[in-house]
């Protein structure tokens, strides 16, 4: 292109200035990736929830239970493929911040209903035949070190008097989906039944319900909580990201502090690249009315000042993409599986780059579009 | 030929016809030109001259299809420049016009070579011809060893000269020099106006050149004053500059 040469001297005009412009591009991509990949790791469980489930927790709260006795009635609804339920344990390894998410599993139809956390099958064999066996996620048990054959103490502080419960690691699940939760300790209901006080025994926490197809999604959930109806446990049916979308709002508006921060980071993003061309082009403006009076039009000058700013934006956006693409899987190793998965998907790139270029051409449009209005003689005037 | 009566052919290259000019400042109405007619040929050089604010500038604007007129007509090598559309106008600035400006209006950033490429990039040329003409105009300045210059790296009789040679790059039909020399100590002064009066003996440019020296102004043809609104030829075209 034979305009290149005239571009990039206009760009390398102020060294500082363009490292200074550069450099704000990086940092807001770099912020935005960042915060994408935060609230993509909490709406993770929503985006890959099982289209074809549907979970059913206690009316008033997760936290009280459901009697055993409704897995068999679910099982007859039409539609139904399979349910199993878990109970939260909520013990605490070594200490509480090694938190992790403990489920008590049904063993019989866990691997039907969550088909996409596999364990291999010896692993599961020699697991349904140890009673303190457990089924450990991949990234948790990368986090403490653990392997198969290690026996892991926690203790029990939701069920009845505090004591500490030991478990033999018979296996190790992975998610056959990108970004799968493989933070979770599972371990046996007949065992749990066992050793809980009997207060709490015939409880389930949750049910997870297999659908023959999405479709049943509604006719199941209603038909699961009118079975329920006018018990004394009630119940509440959602697909599970309607489940996993609830969950995440009790850390609370995630969605809204990342959507916002983000906006706040671009706009300011604008204003600040949006002077900064103003200026540079306000500066040089006789040079734009010289390029005009030798023939250049009005589109060739906005052209000229729209690719300089787009190519501060793409170079600025670039660095910054690139440089969360550095930082977040160092970050994620760092945080040690607190959060779930931190992926900066190709979506979060292209997104990014996206809003760099626009705010690329919009900073670039006001002066670009001055200076294609500027008349020569006046511009000229002003020497 | 030179005429300022209005009375000149239709061979004429530039034809300049009952031309007004009324700018608008504070409800006032300012008439800078009235009903002013020329004719230039090709191979004409023709000095402007007049008081300050006189309209000089304005003048050339308007011949160079930088500005509309309020009245009258501009006709160049037969094309009628006064009611072009401002796109039209301008491709005709590219194909017709090199400007000359008081302050050499270089691009700082680009160097010599690159400034005087400039109006080359608005045509079809190859990259390799560019190169060609490019070198030519500079060595036609005696700037064939300062190609890869900056500007600041040049005296301003240089810039001029860089100037000169973009204003000639393309070939025009005819160039405009508003103040040529204006900011140049005497000596540079005398070197532009000889290259620039090498332009029409040698070269069979059409020259029209505003100037405040008289000394300058000597080089040319012809002097035409510009006096309320129009242009009078000066009784004794050369008179002045001898008596200086
Ligand atoms: N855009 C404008 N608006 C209003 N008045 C203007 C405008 N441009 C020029 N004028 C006025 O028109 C008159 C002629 O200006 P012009 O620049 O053509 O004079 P000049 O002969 O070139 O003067 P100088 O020798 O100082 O360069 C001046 O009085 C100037 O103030
Ligand atoms: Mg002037």
């Amino acid at each position: 292109m034979k305009f290149r040469s005239l571009i990039f001297a206009n760009l390398f005009r102020k060294k500082l200035r363009l490292v200074l412009t550069i450099g704000s591009f990086a940092v807001a991509l770099f912020l935005f990736s960042f915060l994408a990949v935060v609230r993509g790791a909490f709406n993770r469980g929503a985006d890959i929830a099982g289209a074809d489930r549907l979970v059913t927790i206690n009316r008033v709260s997760i936290i009280q239970p459901l009697p055993l006795s409704y897995r068999d009635k679910i099982l007859r609804i039409p539609g139904v493929k399979a349910v199993t339920h878990n109970n939260w344990f909520g013990g605490v390894y070594q200490e509480e911040k090694n938190f992790f998410p403990q489920f008590v599993i049904d063993t019989e139809n866990q691997r039907q209903v969550m088909s996409e956390l596999q364990v291999p099958d010896d692993q599961w064999q020699a697991f349904l035949k140890d009673r303190e066996g457990a089924i450990v996620g991949a990234r948790t048990a990368q986090r403490f070190g653990w392997k198969i054959g290690d026996r892991v103490p926690i203790k029990n502080v939701s069920y009845g008097t505090a004591a500490t419960w030991e478990f033999n690691i018979d296996g190790i699940y992975h998610s056959d989906r990108p970004g799968g939760d493989e933070t979770q300790f599972w371990f046996q209901w007949d065992y749990f039944e066992e050793r809980v006080p009997q207060s709490f025994k015939g409880n389930v926490g949750w049910y997870v319900v297999k659908l023959d197809s999405p479709d049943y999604a509604v006719s199941v959930a209603k038909a699961i909580d009118d079975m329920a109806g006018n018990s004394s446990f009630e119940t509440k049916t959602e697909t599970e990201s309607q489940f996993a979308a609830g969950w995440v709002k009790q850390f609370g508006n995630i969605q809204f502090l990342v959507v916002t921060i983000g906006s706040v980071v671009f706009f300011t993003l604008l204003l600040v690249t949006g002077n900064t061309m103003a200026i540079s082009v306000r500066e040089r403006i006789n040079e734009l009315a010289i390029l005009k009076a030798i023939g250049f039009n009005d589109r060739a000058v906005l052209f000229f000042v729209l690719s300089e700013s787009l190519t501060i934006a793409l170079i600025g956006g670039l660095l910054g993409l690139g440089l969360a693409m550095l930082a977040v899987p160092a970050l994620g190793n760092a945080l040690n599986g607190l959060l779930p998965a931190l992926v900066l998907s190709k979506a979060i790139l292209v997104a990014g780059l996206g809003s760099a270029v626009i705010v690329g051409v919009a900073s670039g449009l006001l002066p670009g579009i001055g200076a294609m209005r500027m008349r020569v003689v006046n511009a000229l005037r002003r020497v | 030929m030179v005429r300022v009566d209005g009375n000149g052919t239709s061979q004429s290259l530039i034809q300049v016809r009952n031309l007004g000019k009324t700018y608008r400042r504070g409800g006032e109405d300012i008439h800078v030109l009235q009903e002013l007619n020329l004719d230039v040929d090709k191979g004409d050089f023709v000095a402007f001259m007049g008081p300050s604010g006189s309209g000089k500038t304005t003048l050339l604007n308007l011949l160079g299809g930088l500005d509309v007129p309020t009245r009258g007509t501009v006709t160049v090598a037969g094309d009628e420049i006064t009611h072009m559309s401002a796109g039209k106008l301008t491709a005709w600035r590219a194909r017709h016009v090199g400007f000359i400006f008081q302050m050499y209006n270089l691009i700082p950033v680009l160097t010599a070579f690159q400034n005087v490429e400039l109006p080359l990039l608005l045509t079809s040329l190859s990259k390799a011809e560019r190169r060609k003409h490019v070198e030519t105009a500079l060595a036609v300045v005696g700037l064939g060893e300062r190609m890869n210059h900056y500007p600041r790296q040049l005296s301003g009789g240089q810039e001029q000269r860089v100037a000169i040679a973009r204003a000639i790059v393309a070939d025009p039909t005819f160039l405009l020099c508003d103040e040529p020399t204006g900011d140049l100590d005497r000596k540079s002064a005398d070197e532009i106006m000889e290259l620039i009066t090498r332009l029409v003996r040698e070269y069979g440019k059409t020259v029209l050149m505003v100037t405040h020296d008289p000394v300058v102004a000597r080089r040319a043809d012809i002097t035409l004053h510009l006096e309320k609104g129009v242009l009078v030829e000066a009784r004794e075209p050369h008179s002045i500059a001898a008596e200086v």
